[in-house]
Parts: structure tokens; C-alpha cells; sequence
């Protein structure tokens, strides 16, 4: 118990260390999903190069963890400035609909 | 517990009175219990879609446990008359 709250404390750091921060299967440069993929293609037509990708795969507790932290029951798992965003589907949703154009701009990155 | 198609699709018109659902059982492609949904509800009128997919997940946050894959797509009715031609 009190290593997942632990667990809980880091998440909330981690993911307003980086603007963007991605937890997925695998790494962008090998991702081992095609819903993570989807997730580092997109992000790589926004010229969003420098975020965090965290790899669920190399880390269980990390894998339930950031399930629990999100309330969010899958993976890819995407966060800017420390706000959930949604998985694959939003993701991409927001970049056929120009959401995501905005939000980046948000962040300071033109796509 | 084995999921189905069916099973998703009446939980999905039961607790969010959806009009229309297409349930796509995706496991053949993945090995393992993956779905493609698409959900038109009134029920989703003037929510974002971050809080529409949750919806969708905790309406089925049981089945969610032996859901491998899970794709989403959550219209209101008036979104679906606008998207149904261009398919």
C-alpha cells in the first residue's frame, strides 16, 4: 500500500516535469503497439520532438500505477503540462479536428 | 469471463441510452479481447470528448479488466446524421 501510494506521488511529478509526457509500449523509437505508435507518429507530424515516453512495459508497478492515476484504463496515456489528454483515440481525433494545433500553441510548440 | 460483442453493445444502450452502436470485435487481429466502438448518445451533447470516453469507460469498467484493446469513437445524434454519409 505504501509503495503504491508512493507510486501515485511520483506520477504526479512526473508528468509536470515535461510538457509533454507520453506513457506507452515501448519507446518511440521502437515502439512495441500500434495504438503507441499512432501516439509517437502524430506527435512527430507536430514536430513535438523533446517529451517524455515513459515505457510501461519495463515497469509493472508503473503500468497499473498510471492506470490508477488517470483513472484511465488503457495505454498509450498522453499528459500536457501535467493534464491528462486522453489516449489514442483522442489524440488522434484532435489532430483531425485541429485541437491539437491549439493545444500545442498552448504549450509554446507550432506545429 | 468472455466479453462479447452483444454484451458491450446492450450495456451501451442500457446505462447510456444510446441511439445507435457499432461494436467491432477486433481480437482475430490482436490475439487477445480488443473492441472497436462507435456510441451515439444524447447523452454526450456538450461534454469533450475526454469526458465522453469516460463514459464509455466506466460504463464498462468491468468488462474494461479483460479488454486487451479498446478504440472509441463517441458521437451525439446530431454528430452521427452528419458523419453517417461520409461513410
Amino acid at each position: 500500500l505504501c509503495e503504491a501510494a508512493d507510486t501515485q506521488k511520483d506520477l504526479g511529478e512526473m508528468v509536470k516535469k515535461d510538457k509533454v509526457v507520453v506513457f506507452m509500449k515501448g519507446t518511440p523509437a521502437q515502439p512495441m503497439c500500434g495504438f503507441s505508435n499512432a501516439v509517437v507518429q502524430i506527435l512527430r507530424m507536430h514536430g513535438v520532438d523533446n517529451y517524455a515516453a515513459y515505457n510501461v512495459l519495463e515497469d509493472q508497478e508503473l503500468r497499473q500505477g498510471v492506470k490508477l492515476f488517470s483513472n484511465w484504463p488503457t495505454i498509450p496515456q498522453v499528459y500536457f503540462n501535467g493534464e491528462f489528454v486522453g489516449g489514442c483515440d483522442i489524440l488522434l481525433q484532435m489532430h483531425q479536428n485541429g485541437d491539437l494545433v491549439d493545444e500545442l500553441k498552448k504549450l509554446g510548440i507550432h506545429s | 469471463m468472455a466479453v462479447t460483442s452483444e454484451h458491450i453493445r446492450q450495456k451501451l444502450v442500457h446505462e447510456l441510452a444510446a441511439v445507435h452502436v457499432e461494436v467491432e470485435d477486433t481480437s482475430p487481429n490482436r490475439c487477445a479481447a480488443s473492441f472497436k466502438v462507435v456510441v451515439v448518445s444524447s447523452q454526450f451533447e456538450g461534454k469533450p470528448l475526454l469526458q465522453r470516453h469516460r463514459m464509455v469507460n466506466s460504463c464498462l469498467s468491468e468488462e474494461m479488466k479483460h479488454i486487451h484493446a479498446f478504440e472509441q469513437k463517441t458521437l451525439t445524434p446530431q454528430q452521427w446524421e452528419q458523419h453517417k454519409p461520409s461513410q
